[in-house]
């Protein structure tokens, strides 16, 4: 029980940011410029938690995410472009189909371990992004153009429903049976894990936010090219989570947060951009090899300081 | 005797050209307590990770229960009831204790992923069943107090109990010890001895261990079966097998024999 009035803590908690935000941006003290970089950031996070779940989690090291992004952004993009169907039903097929796509990817794949299946993620990804860089209907290399629809509820929501299941999930016996995974999957396996069906399902609920996020990311941007979802994409994706540290669902918020912030303000000095971003990752690195937050979770800090002060 | 717990009949592997391990037969009546000992290399974890479902055999049956469980999946295994630890320690190092055995608890609940998702009420429920049960586990171990604990965090002598604890509480009929009292010394050894005829009496269990440490073997093993190459070379209670020709060679050499 006690677990359960936390989650209507977390929720509530979420509701006062989105209250707050929403009001700033109803009043105007927030202008389009931060309402952009907070619904990129809410993609972004997005992003970082879906693919948290499938690498932090389950130990899988899957490189190839953007391509279930890209399969959610086209997805999406077709049903309101071309079927002119409601962003929101857009936004769940565009999820329902990049699941179905990490199925299909996950089966063949997820037999595979460490090296071997990084390159075979990377390798559907770039399938993915071929197809349709070839597929006229969508555009191809031109991009296809698509309404302005994503707004801050949109993508708040969406963060707040993509952390609340990616967290719940972790913290249940299923969970549990991908971090066993993780760890030892030999000893996993001995205890009675199906190694196999956990790790297509983590890679599935993955897909599935990845595609929404795409998604979302479709409708706020006006074009969506395949250059946008290439291994670049993939590979940013992977720095939030470690950096944030992995297997720690906060640091992998907190880190996309804090890049993206960072790459957004960063444009002003285009030239030394990628420079600055690059010094950043390698200081951080540097002195936080295992990231943000280790395997920790925000909550955890909080317990340590509460213990410590109780003894003393 | 007509029933045995776990049959293995004329089972043997063979990886490439090497026959690891050929023409073993076992059974294991319940509640029994058997030994498999043998040198370096005999084949004794092969023959275990045939039994877990590591390795599929090549030749010959595995019977446990009146079922076959040859070609089943090492978790398909644990589901029909045999659990086992490592030779070298295997848990789930960067997790709790706690965690540890809630993991191998997986059988225990079967609340769905829809449900822990929606945080449904089945979900607060199993998770419930699983922590308490879990908790047991631990007390009979004397590790719930550690339980907040990283794995890697104990001592070595607290992982290998966790070990067996968290064997235990996959539910199994039949335990497999993969060389328990490895680097104990031998007041842990004693202690674990004591644990091992708890366990046996608690649970109800069947045990099959491996040991390389004869005063633990012959002290609690009811039957002893010996590897070597490969192969049985003796089977028969410790003072059988103390006495038995072929057994001091293949430990000793044949210089000491004859």
């Amino acid at each position: 029980m006690k677990k359960s009035k936390a989650f209507w803590g977390y929720l509530a908690f979420a509701l006062v940011i989105y209250a707050v935000v929403q009001g700033m941006l109803a009043s105007g003290m927030l202008d389009l410029y931060y309402q952009n970089m907070l619904i990129t950031i809410c993609i972004n996070v997005m992003l970082a938690v879906s693919l948290h779940i499938v690498i932090g989690v389950t130990g899988q090291f899957s490189i190839g995410h953007a391509g279930f992004m890209a399969v959610g952004a086209y997805i999406s993009a077709i049903c309101t472009m071309k079927l002119g169907l409601p962003f929101i039903v857009g936004i769940i097929l565009a999820g329902i189909v990049a699941a179905v796509a990490g199925l299909l990817v996950g089966v063949p794949s997820l037999r595979l371990k460490g090296d071997y299946l990084a390159i075979a993620t990377l390798g559907f990804a770039e399938i993915i992004r071929i197809v349709f860089l070839n597929v006229d209907y969508v555009g191809g290399a031109a991009g296809m153009v698509v309404n302005h629809a994503t707004t801050w509820t949109y993508a708040f929501v969406g963060v707040v429903i993509t952390i609340m299941v990616i967290s719940n999930f972790t913290n249940s016996r299923h969970g549990r049976g991908c971090l066993a995974i993780r760890e030892d999957e030999i000893a996993a396996d001995a205890m009675g894990i199906n190694t196999t069906y956990y790790k297509v399902v983590a890679f599935v609920i993955g897909s599935l936010f990845a595609g929404v996020a795409g998604a979302l990311y479709a409708h706020n941007f006006y074009i969506i090219q395949p250059t946008a979802f290439n291994f670049l994409k993939s590979f940013e994706i992977l720095i939030y989570i470690v950096l944030g540290g992995l297997g720690s669902l906060s640091g992998s918020v907190m880190a996309a947060i804090f890049l993206t912030a960072i790459s957004q303000y960063l444009q002003a000095f285009p030239e030394t951009r990628m420079i600055i971003y690059s010094v950043v990752l390698i200081i951080v690195m540097l002195y936080r090899p295992t990231g943000l937050m280790g395997t920790k979770e925000l909550k955890d800090l909080f317990k340590v300081k509460n213990r410590g002060g109780s003894e003393a | 005797m007509s029933n045995p717990l776990l049959k293995l009949e004329n089972i043997g592997i063979q990886f490439g050209g090497l026959k690891a391990v050929q023409n073993v037969n076992m059974y294991l009546n319940k509640g029994e307590l058997v030994g498999l000992i043998g040198p370096n290399g005999a084949g004794k974890t092969t023959t275990f990770n045939m039994l877990t479902g590591v390795y599929v055999p090549t030749e010959g049956e595995i019977t446990f229960n009146g079922q076959s469980i040859k070609g089943l999946k090492p978790y398909q295994v644990s589901h029909k009831g045999i659990s086992r630890t490592f030779q070298n320690i295997r848990l789930f190092k960067d997790l709790t204790v706690l965690d540890n055995v809630k993991i191998a608890n997986h059988q225990l609940a079967k609340h769905s992923i829809l449900s822990s998702i929606l945080r449904l009420p089945t979900h607060f429920k199993g998770e419930a069943t699983m922590e308490k049960e879990s908790i047991e586990f631990l007390k009979i171990f004397e590790l719930d107090v550690y339980k907040d604990e990283l794995a890697k965090n104990l001592p070595y002598g607290m992982q290998r109990r966790l070990e067996i604890a968290r064997a235990l509480a996959a539910g199994p009929k039949l335990l497999l010890l993969d060389e328990p009292a490895a680097g104990m010394n031998p007041q842990e050894t004693q202690e674990l001895m004591d644990l091992i005829a708890l366990i046996r009496k608690e649970f109800d269990l069947t045990i099959l261990l491996i040991e390389h440490d004869m005063s633990l073997v012959m002290g609690i093993c009811e039957r002893i079966y010996v590897l070597d190459h490969g192969q049985l070379i003796a089977e028969g209670t410790s003072e059988e097998i103390r006495n038995n020709p072929k057994v001091i060679e293949a430990y000793l050499g044949e210089e000491v024999v004859h």
